[in-house]
């Protein structure tokens, strides 16, 4: 498969724009609807799906600005 | 004294040009044949003086003793040492330089174990990297630490091994290999990225830095090298199992590596440790060991026909 930089670079801002896009309403809130009222997160272990919606999150501020 | 001599040459040469050319105009070959037949070096020397300050080759003296040369020259130098300055102040803000220097510090005889370790890990007993005083000892003296020499030597060395393999079946053109080392250089970086990512995802407190994942991710040239080497000279079955030799040396070199750095310590010590989070870890472990002969395969297979 020959990939260049240039396609690298492509998938990296495709999959950026594909995290900024995601709709909060149908979406999100209700992944994070199952994980806000769990442990709250202050254990050692956040856990995986925090932690991921801990990175959408902050992709989401840090492209759209608030 | 040359410098007094050259601006009074200068001066008088000066004169005489406006003088002729005030009188001589209109026969520009009398002009020619004036300034030629007088003293052919101050007359050199001023052109090429107007032409510009670095100039070389002049027969004068004049060059270096002229005060408009002097002052463009330090110009010049003041200006690049600022450039220079400026330059490697930003450059050091997005690559360190300092903990590159780290990773190339190596020598012959580490080079020689570790692409021993790399090959043949069964007989290694103790895989922990030395510490001193906080700081990893360099690799010159810990054949454990990672470093960056081997491979970026493997990577070029991949590229130019599998220019030759392509060249042996005549499909070589000099565009493919830069199509090699960039398709290369991208799943070497998206490997890195998915690491890191995965590594963050886990939430694993671990030292290992970016660099020390590019390196480890940068081993299995050595392998892929070797496979390619065999297949050329020994045909396709010698190609197959000196890879089938070399990702398992690399799986194994991967998982002992990493499990002393990513698993907690009693884990690390062949423990049955429960509970998901080291669990979850193993699992990393092994995804990111067993990736190395996927990539390994998936880089070489096209060139062995």
């Amino acid at each position: 498969m020959a990939f260049t930089l240039y396609t690298l670079i492509q998938t990296t801002i495709l999959c950026t724009n594909a995290i900024a896009v995601l709709h909060e309403e149908r979406f999100l809130s209700r992944i994070s609807r199952g994980v806000d009222q769990g442990v709250g997160g202050f254990g050692d272990d956040p856990g995986v799906k925090v932690q991921t919606l801990n990175l959408i999150r902050s992709v989401r501020t840090v492209m759209r600005g608030g | 004294m040359d410098y007094t001599a050259a601006q009074s040459g200068f001066r008088q040469q000066h004169n005489m040009r406006l003088r002729n050319s005030s009188v001589d105009r209109p026969d520009g070959s009398q002009l020619f044949d004036d300034t030629s037949a007088a003293v052919p070096g101050p007359e050199g020397a001023y052109r090429n003086q107007q032409a510009g300050p670095q100039a070389e080759g002049l027969p004068g003296h004049s060059f270096l003793s002229d005060p408009m040369s002097n002052l463009a020259v330090a110009y010049g130098s003041s200006l690049a040492s600022q450039g220079r300055e400026m330059v490697d102040k930003n450059l050091d803000r997005f690559i360190p330089i300092s903990k590159l220097k780290y990773y190339f510090a190596v020598d012959t005889v580490y080079v020689g174990k570790k692409l021993g370790i790399l090959v043949f890990p069964y007989m290694h007993k103790n895989w922990e990297v030395n510490y001193q005083q906080d700081i990893p000892v360099a690799p010159r003296f810990d054949v454990n630490a990672p470093d960056l020499y081997i491979p970026t030597m493997g990577f070029i060395t991949y590229i130019l091994v599998a220019g030759l393999a392509l060249g042996t079946q005549n499909r070589f053109s000099p565009e493919l290999l830069g199509v090699q080392a960039s398709s290369a250089l991208v799943w070497l970086i998206m490997e890195v990225l998915a690491v890191l990512l995965s590594l963050y995802l886990v939430t694993v407190n671990t030292d290992l830095t970016t660099i020390d994942l590019l390196a480890f991710s940068g081993y299995k040239y050595v392998g892929m090298i070797v496979g390619i080497v065999a297949g050329l000279l020994f045909g396709r079955p010698a190609y197959y199992l000196s890879l089938l030799w070399c990702c398992a040396a690399i799986f194994v070199f991967m998982i002992r590596t990493l499990r002393l750095k990513l698993l907690s310590e009693a884990a690390a010590e062949g423990k049955l440790v429960r509970g998901t989070r080291n669990q979850l870890r193993m699992y990393l472990t092994m995804s990111i060991a067993a990736a190395q002969p996927i990539f390994m395969y998936w880089l070489t297979y096209h060139l062995i026909r």
